[in-house]
């Protein structure tokens, strides 16, 4: 399906500033590109969408503005805007957490609790000033955690910073809440760690149903022993605050003795990283060097140049081989191309298979995580530790364990991750520039500062592609992958992901090979002069809406709508799956209820690929909507039709999870 | 030939309707906050950016216009990749030690003029590094001349392993600073400054990693 193929109107739209103001209405006025005529609004079936947003990308060119930047959006609806209150605003928005009908949105100088139980017009409950980078937030139950890692953070709440470069009033770690009355969290204990708590991840196993674990990723100083006891800067000290994560076990029934249970060397031993091999990159430099005539080989996973000091023996041993004096021939070169794969097999065999020269001097890995996925009902976390990624088994919450670990001389710094629903894929980001730097511009690398796709075959991880938001953003825009998750479209890969002042986007990423945008929207710079804070920090999915925290403008929520790259049946089915809560790094199992829906939207994917022909698929579009309300009888024996007609299908699985979804109809 | 719509939409207040042609229509929910609501945030805001800039730490300053200095030599070491012989590996390095360097050393210029206080201003000609004309601060780590020279002089591999012993050298003083800055009071209450210190503490102690995985590489045969 390419874009010539897309017939119609396309859904993109700037919205002009003024768009916030309360009780405003709209009123547009369209032009065509060919020829400046209005045209008349028409239903469109699905697939008569533009595939894509139009060129130039109208993302591009945005005006700038705190609260009045310029907009483009594109497959999405904006269910509402709210801007921060004067307490909070100036002051960084951090990541979200979601409670029932309540969305809680971390800043540096606390908390906002907003009640998004109508995303048409969220309120703002409790907002709870208690200063300190970067306030990541998450919950469980009427606990709600916060982090502290920036020095100024005070165990009072205070706003008056903390001066001494030892102090007992700073707190970095771990503050705990009781939000039984969301209105007023009460303050009961403080968890302090080494290095502080730049995010943290809370772990509910499946196992245990007394406590909570919290992982806190630290990547701050390591604070002075005499401002907490046991904290060891030294890289080669066993007890080093560095090269771990810190466990803290929260009794459920007394969150008041939560305190740390282990501090998991997670990265023992870590060795030279495996690498996914030659990244797009890097295989474009190799095509250039062999196009300048030098020879090239893969040793160990990494593509590299060799070096004249290897080569010219090798092409005179190749010369005088045949008998030749003098200079070697172009067909000595040739000769030498393909010898040089087993000459370097034969070197690397030699010795050893490139294993350690000393196996008992392991090298010490990353120090640090910043984020850590866990998805417990598949025992996995996805750990972006430093210059790695790793693969966790937490089945045991206190003893995490690695069971791989990959690097890429690609990614800068492994950021977070997320699993896909079935726990076959791992998508890593790249925060390269920490966030604060414009890393969007047209001659930034699409793979620096990416997502990359990870397969995950027996416990190992296998690298795909990069996704980036490949809008060219400006030099005054901090732009590069950050936060996200995963949104229940049945039987597809699809998130959507915050990218600074990039704006947010949704994509699809079914194809490990082939991840393509879906949706976006994105604001001018926050500052039209130089770089301004702003852009999102996060968004998440939440029970039917997208939720996302900007740093500057407040909490925005939007909503997918019908496209070229989804129906509306898949979207009525994503709303089918309901949470209790959500945190930033904890991925729940997207669980599908039963549906009319969720069986229209299989129908739908049917069509898409090609799975079934267009007169069977209206057959069981007829045959959904005379059950639907009516008489389910007749299911049962569609279910088995479908199953009987799978193995005919080019989608054979995808017809059999139709055929699943309408025998569970018929129960 | 493919046809592109655009619609343009502006709002109109307390005027009614016209849906645009092809468009599903704009919701009419959520905005709250009134255009003076939103003006007055923006002043509150500009306010609190002002007195954030007014409140500065002297060590704050210090280690600013210092690691200005020292990224700024970390450009001119990058710079010879192209011309020194450099293998793949090493040219996704140093490009990105230019990137993120150059990036950097524009919002520590910037934080410093936004404060109002003296902005290292860098020239880069060759080798040679100009720091306001005169010679660079010698921070921690940073390259002696006779060190540069060597680099300056080497080629291919060598190339490749002197730059990177002197790059870890030279990280490993970036680090230090962040630890000295840390370890002083009042410094790094500033939000961006705390921000840049932990950030360049994280990336370079990620990339010391690496170079030196691939220094053994390049040393073990």
């Amino acid at each position: 399906m390419t874009p010539s193929t897309a017939r119609s109107a396309n859904f993109i739209h700037r919205l002009a500033p003024l768009a916030l103001v309360a009780g405003a209405v709209v009123f547009s006025a369209c032009a065509s590109a060919s020829g400046g005529m209005p045209m008349t609004p028409t239903q469109q079936a699905p697939m008569a969408y533009d595939a894509s947003p139009g060129d130039p990308d109208p993302r591009i060119g945005l005006g700038a503005g705190l609260f009045d930047a310029e907009e483009a959006i594109w497959n999405l609806e904006w269910v509402s805007q709210s801007p921060p209150p004067p307490s909070f605003v100036g002051s960084t928005n951090s990541d979200l957490a979601f409670l029932g009908d309540y969305a809680m949105q971390g800043n540096y100088d606390g908390v906002m609790i907003w009640d998004i139980s109508d995303p048409a017009n969220p309120t703002l409950t409790t907002e709870y000033v208690c200063p300190a980078s970067q306030s990541d937030v998450s919950v469980y139950g009427n606990l709600m955690f916060v982090s502290g890692e920036g020095t100024s953070g005070r165990l009072d709440c205070g706003d008056q910073g903390v001066q001494e470069a030892v102090s007992h009033h700073r707190l970095r770690g771990i503050r705990i809440f009781d939000i039984s009355d969301v209105r007023s969290p009460e303050y009961i204990a403080n968890v302090q760690t080494c290095r502080g708590s730049h995010t943290h991840t809370v772990l509910k196993s499946p196992s245990d149903d007394e406590n909570v674990y919290i992982y806190v990723s630290g990547s701050s100083s390591v604070r002075p022993e005499e401002e907490l006891e046991g904290c060891v800067a030294a890289g080669d000290d066993p007890a080093s605050a560095l090269f771990r994560i810190e466990v803290i076990r929260v009794p459920l029934d007394s969150p008041e003795d939560a305190a740390i249970v282990s501090s998991p060397r997670i990265f023992q031993d870590l060795v030279a990283p495996e690498t996914h091999g030659a990244s797009p990159a890097d295989e474009r430099m190799m095509e250039e060097a062999v196009a300048r005539g030098e020879f090239v080989a893969t040793i160990q996973g990494q593509s590299m140049v060799l070096p004249p000091q290897f080569i010219q023996p090798q092409l005179q041993r190749v010369m005088r081989e045949r008998g030749g004096t003098g200079t070697p021939t172009a067909a000595d070169s040739a000769k030498l191309r393909e010898e040089i794969p087993g000459i370097i097999e034969a070197m690397v065999s030699q010795q050893g298979g490139g294993e350690d020269e000393d196996p008992d001097a392991p090298r010490p890995g990353p120090t640090q995580c910043h984020d850590i996925t866990v998805y417990p009902e598949i025992g996995l976390a996805g750990g972006a530790c430093g210059g790695y990624g790793l693969l966790l088994d937490i089945r045991d919450p206190e003893n995490p364990v690695r069971i791989d670990a990959v690097a890429d001389s690609n990614f800068s710094y492994w950021h977070s991750a997320t699993f896909n629903n079935d726990g076959t894929k791992i998508l890593f980001t790249d925060e390269w520039g920490g966030g604060g730097a414009p890393k969007c511009r047209i001659d930034d690398p699409y793979e620096w500062g990416a997502d990359a796709i990870f397969t995950l075959e027996e416990g190992r991880m296998v690298f795909h592609e990069y996704f980036k938001m490949d809008a060219p953003q400006t030099s005054i825009e901090n732009c590069v992958a950050h936060n996200g998750s995963l949104i229940p479209i049945p039987g597809r890969d699809v998130m959507v992901q915050g990218w600074y002042q990039g704006g947010i986007n949704v994509f699809d990423w079914t194809d490990p090979d082939n991840p393509i945008e879906i949706a976006f929207h994105d604001r001018g710079p926050s500052d039209a002069d130089s770089q301004g804070p702003g852009g999102s920090w996060s968004v998440y999915w939440y029970n039917g809406v997208l939720v996302n925290s900007e740093i500057s403008r407040g909490l925005d929520i939007f909503r997918l709508i019908p496209s070229y790259y989804l129906t509306q049946n898949e979207i009525d089915a994503s709303n089918t799956v309901r949470l209790d809560y959500l945190n930033a790094q904890g991925q729940p199992q997207y669980v599908f209820p039963p549906s009319f829906a969720l069986a229209r939207a299989y129908v739908d994917q049917l069509e898409r690929s090609g799975g079934l022909s267009a007169g069977r698929i209206a057959e069981v579009r007829a045959a959904l909507a005379d059950a639907d309300g009516g008489s389910r009888n007749g299911l049962s024996g569609l279910a088995n039709e479908l199953d009987r007609e799978a193995g005919s299908s080019s989608d054979s699985a995808k017809v059999r999870t139709l055929a699943g979804a309408v025998r569970d109809l018929s129960s | 030939m493919k046809t592109r719509h655009t619609c343009i939409t502006t709002v109109v207040f307390a005027l009614a309707t016209a849906a645009c042609a092809g468009s599903t229509p704009e919701p009419q929910t959520g905005p709250r906050a009134s255009a003076e609501e939103l003006a007055e945030l923006e002043r509150l805001y500009e306010a609190r950016a002002d007195s954030a800039r007014m409140n500065v730490n002297e060590a704050d300053v210090r280690f600013m216009t210092g690691m200005i200095s020292h990224h700024a030599q970390a450009l001119v070491m990058a710079a010879m990749a192209e011309t020194h012989g450099a293998s793949a590996p090493m040219l996704i390095l140093t490009g990105r030690v230019t990137n993120a360097q150059t990036d950097e050393i524009n919002l520590m210029q910037g934080w410093l003029r936004d404060r109002g206080r003296p902005v290292p201003e860098v020239e880069i000609d060759g080798t040679e590094l100009l720091i306001d004309g005169g010679p660079p601060m010698r921070m921690h780590g940073m390259l002696t001349d006779q060190q540069m020279r060597e680099l300056d002089e080497a080629r291919g591999t060598e190339w490749d392993r002197l730059f990177l012993t002197y790059m870890i050298q030279h990280h490993e003083g970036a680090v230090a600073m962040v630890a000295d800055l840390f370890g002083t009071d009042g410094a790094a209450n500033d939000d961006i400054a705390f921000k840049l210190a932990s950030d360049i503490q994280v990336d370079q102690i990620t990339e010391i990693r690496r170079m030196k995985l691939m220094l053994e590489e390049l040393t073990s045969p």
